[in-house]
């Protein structure tokens, strides 16, 4: 137990000492949200529509930017070899990653969406919603990406790869996350939206870590 | 404690890259793997540290096959790759700290000070010339210490020196009842070194 708190307090020391992570999906969410109220047009109704989808397409690609180096950085130093070593089993090794991804590069996604929720004129119930909505459906961000990740460690320009076999996935979540937003806008029960993104979370946390295992040991081969 | 090695074969990529390949090491010796690139050194160290599955033949820690009880042989042996394993952004100490709570934990300063890192010791690896980190990669065999050592070129580009301070850790370290399998280009000239030539076992069918 030791050992997986010190390896997610590692990848998160690495993610602030280097800085760049943290900035640059913040920043890539900030500008790909605000393109929407340019793109669309100042009308309040339009966007108050769009607003929960817009959020959740943002998050989704911010996440995107991220994950090839949840296992690429370690992978090129030859850490990732010296980590499938160690005597913490490689499912728990690839959830502390998982975990510090998701500390890393999508908890900051979730606490600047109130601000930009507010640029795409989302009334208060449907910010609660939106932030509700992440914080249990994102996890399922950095696990299922943390497969694909795996997958696509060994090869060079991975990235276009891994984004078309981790996006299809992200689906399910996606229209969830959306309708739970949507139904707390209309005044209607989320409950049963929270709950499906809940499940969703919980059921890529059991398969996913062992998932990414399988992909990381083929990959060291 | 002794490690065997049976009628290993090693298949890259459809391509035979060496067969029916056998060695044994007890303690108190050095096993000098040696052959041309592409002979297949680093990937047979990586067979003995799990790394890689053979495509036949068996490793064997105290006569018991390691894929029975991969467990039981995890805790024994301190793989050094030809990469460094360092993050730049972190500096000599903290990186050998993390390595050293993560497989064992013991007295990383005795490992830099054994090392003659000291004076490096906290600045970020990333500044660091490559025989630097190299030792820093190095240290990690003193602060996380293991009776089998698999050292995958542990001396390029070290300087005459330090190369000799190497040595003289691997010799304290074999004395000591430890025992290692390493490969180089140079000839280290280690008198209880014996040698495995991987020149010629490529099986009939090769290319």
């Amino acid at each position: 137990m030791n050992k997986f708190a010190n390896l997610v307090l590692r990848d998160i020391r690495l993610a602030v000492r280097q800085g760049s992570a943290f900035t640059m999906t913040l920043s890539f969410f900030v500008v790909a949200v605000t393109l929407y109220p340019l793109g669309v047009g100042p009308e309040l109704n339009i966007l108050a529509r769009i607003g929960p989808g817009v959020l959740w397409v943002g998050a989704l690609l911010s996440c995107l930017l991220t994950l090839d180096r949840i296992f690429q950085a370690d992978f090129e130093d030859g850490s990732l070899d010296q980590l499938m070593l160690g005597s913490l089993p490689v499912e728990l090794m690839a959830l502390a990653k998982i975990i510090a991804h998701w500390l890393t590069s999508v908890v900051p996604l979730i606490l600047i969406t109130p601000i930009l929720a507010v640029s795409l004129n989302m009334p208060a119930d449907g910010i609660w919603a939106m932030m509700l909505a992440l914080l249990v459906g994102s996890p399922v961000l950095s696990l299922i990406g943390a497969v694909g990740a795996g997958l696509t460690v060994g090869m060079r320009r991975g990235g276009v790869l891994l984004s078309l076999l981790v996006l299809p996935l992200y689906i399910p979540v996606l229209i969830f996350g959306v309708a739970a937003v949507e139904a707390a806008i209309a005044v209607l029960p989320m409950g049963p939206h929270i709950l499906l993104l809940a499940g969703f979370s919980l059921g890529a946390l059991v398969v996913c870590p062992v998932a990414a295992a399988a992909a990381l040991r083929l990959a060291v081969e | 404690m002794s490690l065997t090695a049976t009628n290993l074969r090693c298949i890259r990529q459809d391509r035979l890259i060496f067969n029916g390949l056998g060695f044994s090491l007890k303690v108190g010796e050095i096993l000098w793997v040696q052959g041309r690139n592409g002979a297949g050194k680093s990937s047979l160290l990586r067979m003995v540290a799990g790394l890689l599955k053979p495509a036949l033949g068996e490793i064997k820690w105290n006569g018991i096959s390691v894929k029975d009880d991969p467990d039981g042989f995890q805790d024994q042996f301190r793989y050094i790759g030809h990469q460094e394993a360092l993050k730049p952004v972190l500096t000599a100490r903290e990186n050998l700290q993390f390595w050293a709570d993560f497989s064992g934990n013991h007295d990383v300063s005795a490992a830099l000070k054994e090392f003659d890192l000291e004076k490096i010791a906290d600045s970020p690896v990333g500044i660091m010339s490559a025989g630097q980190k190299k030792r820093t990669n190095l240290a990690r065999l003193i602060s996380s210490p293991a009776p089998l050592w698999v050292l995958d070129e542990p001396v390029s580009s070290l300087d005459t020196h330090y190369i000799d301070l190497f040595k003289r850790q691997l010799e304290k370290h074999v004395a000591a009842g430890g025992m290692a399998l390493l490969a180089t280009h140079q000839d280290l000239n280690l008198p209880s070194s014996r040698k495995l030539d991987l020149d010629g076992t490529r099986g009939q069918n090769s290319e």
